[in-house]
């Protein structure tokens, strides 16, 4: 077998793993949007946040530590305990319960009727705040992780694939631990839609918000628990990338690298989602791999968008969406 | 007491037809010019004109062209940064000399007048506007407003890997050479605050007159027909292609007049990522929303309002309060989407709405009854 295949092989698998952390942050998009028609762009900044407020509650940083010395001249910073990876991961999910409650109280029960537009904006307007939040709350410089997830190269991949081809694959442990927490979260997401009455109301609002209103249902409850929900995908999805590269400013623009995998997908369809967090994963590699250093390289940042855009064109409501009927 | 049609007399259809039919209404806007052209330049210093007018003036060009895209035609465009980017490096071109390699042998065109650079430099980013417009006719909808995001990450990315728009610098960047109207020098860095400002205020008038007839005249009716509801303006027999890319042409005119701009007369050194990323963006379709979508004054509004409020509330925060200025720029953040939020909930169609209603109640007072 020739050496660039296997290189091509390892590159596939990378994006592979790569893809499935697009789709974790891809997920929660598309919960909020089926259950609210909100295209939510806060995401990767909820993402950010949720991350941030884990590491906050871990250290126990005192919140709002920088405003407070510089308001009052003090100075603190730490309560001075440290808590373990699963009280603090609790914590900040309820935390973000807490947020989307706020969220569906303040901002969109009073935007209810509004154009999608509009809706947009009020997201976008969120996710200001959102940072400008979480930075006088918790600081800005970059915060190490660690919840105790492994890291570091597979050695058990690297010695099996040198054994047939001669060349040991780089595959890092916490792609495969993400791997896998991505596949149970989905598989417990698909469980909660279809097997419990909180998910059947969910799915009720999806479909038609009067219809699932003169039933019954509670639609406020319903978009809390949606939000609540999102805000759980994105605590998951900010540990993940978090554990990677650390509590920065730069995990807010994983909501980017979302929203071409939203497109390829289908913004409504949970297993979109993951199908078109794959092909964008692993088509961007591959891409950089085979076409980047002919063009100078960097391609990542452009490719999945102008991959969705021609996809587009083809299929304009994506692989899974529902098929875009239009009346006058 | 004031808008009040009572007493104005109309006797031609020129006169009915005419942009600002009220009398009070057109000597406003005269007025208006007069204070901008003969008196602003003659009270300006350095900090006024780059904090404040210049990056207003600017901004104003760009939230013009994306409201006439958004706005009136209702095609959602998250690629401003990148046309901008676009009219920036045309510009530069333009005025250093296009050099064409064939066969080995370098042709170059000599530099252009600034002024004609960046004309011309609005028309190479409405072409490359056209061009991303295309798929509009299939995607609509959010579906249209991520894929304007591919232009905005390529064409970044393409300038900042092709060598040649850049004249081969070392560092990547483009540097405006000093270049002259009327022998005054408008880029470089030995301008004058008057000169700059007249300069761009130029450009924002042209720009402004032309996109409010266009917008009243055959061409604004079929892009709002479109924006209303396509299928049915197709039905009437508005031809969606051609609406829909002269509204990419033209918005994309306006924001690559804005990225040259932005370029040449104001910043004079870009970096393209820095300059023209995301963020330019989402500020410029900040600048349209909170405006007021589909009008002209609300695209001035927003403009305004998204230039001072961070000056204000530096000047607030950090001389006023004392604070460290990355804490002030963290609440800077935090305000601004809270500012956002608020107005959306408060007043969905923008300043130019506000404006609207004031209108309404100045025609009465102040006797209401």
């Amino acid at each position: 077998m020739s050496e660039q295949l296997v290189y091509a092989m390892e590159v596939f698998l990378n994006g592979l793993m790569a893809g499935v952390l697009y789709a974790l942050v891809a997920l929660g998009f598309v919960l909020i949007y089926k259950a609210s028609g909100i295209f939510n762009y806060a995401q990767g900044v909820m993402a950010l946040f949720a991350a941030a407020t884990l590491v906050g509650i871990m250290k126990g940083q005192v919140p709002f530590s920088h405003l407070i010395n510089a308001v009052f001249d003090t100075d603190i910073h730490h309560f001075g305990w440290h808590l373990p990876a699963l009280a603090g991961i609790l914590l900040a999910a309820a935390f973000m319960v807490l947020l989307a409650w706020m969220v569906q109280k303040f901002v969109f029960r009073h935007l209810v009727g509004q154009e999608p537009i509009i809706l947009f904006m009020a997201t976008i307007g969120l996710a200001y705040f959102l940072e400008g939040f979480s930075d006088l709350m918790w600081g800005s410089e970059i915060k190490k992780l660690d919840v105790g997830l492994p890291q570091g190269m597979n050695t058990w991949i690297d010695e099996a694939t040198f054994k047939i081809f001669d060349y040991g694959f780089f595959i890092d442990n916490l792609d495969i631990v993400a791997t896998i927490i991505a596949a149970i979260l989905v598989f417990a997401l698909v469980l909660f839609s279809q097997y419990t009455k909180e998910g059947r109301a969910m799915r009720a609002v999806a479909d038609d918000h009067q219809a699932a209103l003169s039933v019954g249902i509670n639609l406020n409850f319903v978009w809390v628990m949606v939000w609540s929900l999102a805000g759980f995908v994105a605590l998951v999805a900010g540990i993940m990338w978090g554990t990677k590269s650390g509590v920065q400013f730069s995990l807010s623009l994983i909501a980017l690298k979302a929203l071409p995998v939203l497109m390829l997908g289908g913004f409504t369809s949970i297993p979109g989602a993951i199908v078109g967090g794959l092909i964008i994963g692993v088509g961007e590699k591959l891409f950089e791999f085979a076409i980047g250093p002919m063009v100078g390289g960097a391609t990542e940042n452009w490719f999945a968008y102008v991959l969705a855009l021609i996809f587009l064109v083809f299929r304009p409501q994506g692989l899974f969406g529902e098929k875009i009927i239009e009346r006058v | 007491m004031f808008y009040r049609e009572a007493g104005d007399y109309k006797t031609t259809y020129q006169d009915d037809n005419q942009t600002f039919p009220i009398k009070f209404d057109r000597y406003r806007y005269y007025f208006v010019l007069v204070v901008a052209f003969a008196l602003i330049p003659f009270m300006l210093n350095d900090y006024w004109v780059n904090a404040i007018f210049m990056p207003f003036l600017i901004y104003s060009i760009a939230a013009i062209g994306l409201n006439i895209l958004v706005g009136y035609c209702g095609q959602v465009s998250l690629g401003t940064g990148g046309f901008m980017a676009v009219g920036a490096y045309a510009c530069y071109k333009f005025m250093t000399g296009i050099d064409i390699w064939l066969g080995g042998v370098q042709y170059a065109l000599p530099p252009i007048n600034i002024f004609f650079s960046v004309l011309l430099a609005g028309g190479v980013t409405a072409f490359v506007g056209v061009l991303f417009g295309l798929p509009s006719l299939r995607i609509k909808g959010f579906y249209l407003a991520v894929a304007t995001l591919a232009a905005q990450f390529f064409l970044v990315w393409l300038f900042n890997k092709w060598e040649w728009a850049y004249n081969y610098s070392a560092s990547g960047q483009i540097n405006a050479p000093e270049r002259f109207v009327f022998g005054v020098p408008v880029t470089g860095p030995n301008t004058e605050a008057w000169a700059t400002y007249l300069f761009c205020l130029v450009f924002l008038t042209i720009v402004a007159v032309l996109a409010r007839n266009l917008t009243r005249g055959s061409s604004g009716r079929k892009w709002m027909a479109i924006r209303d509801m396509d299928i049915a303006a197709e039905i009437i027999g508005v031809n969606p292609l051609k609406a829909k890319l002269t509204a990419f042409a033209v918005s994309s005119f306006f924001i690559g007049i804005s990225g040259a701009l932005f370029f040449s007369v104001y910043l004079g050194a870009v970096e393209v990522g820095e300059a023209f990323g995301i963020n330019k963006s989402f500020l410029v379709l900040f600048m349209v929303i909170i405006g007021g979508l589909g009008s002209i004054f609300g695209s001035f509004a927003g403009a305004a309002f998204l230039v001072l409020l961070p000056v204000l509330l530096k000047n607030v925060l950090v001389s006023g309060l004392g604070w460290p200025t990355d804490l002030a720029a963290h609440f800077e953040f935090l305000i601004v989407g809270a500012l956002i939020i608020g107005f959306l909930i408060a007043e969905p169609h923008g300043l130019a709405q506000l404006w609207r209603v004031a209108k309404e109640k100045l025609r009465l007072w102040p006797f209401p009854h």
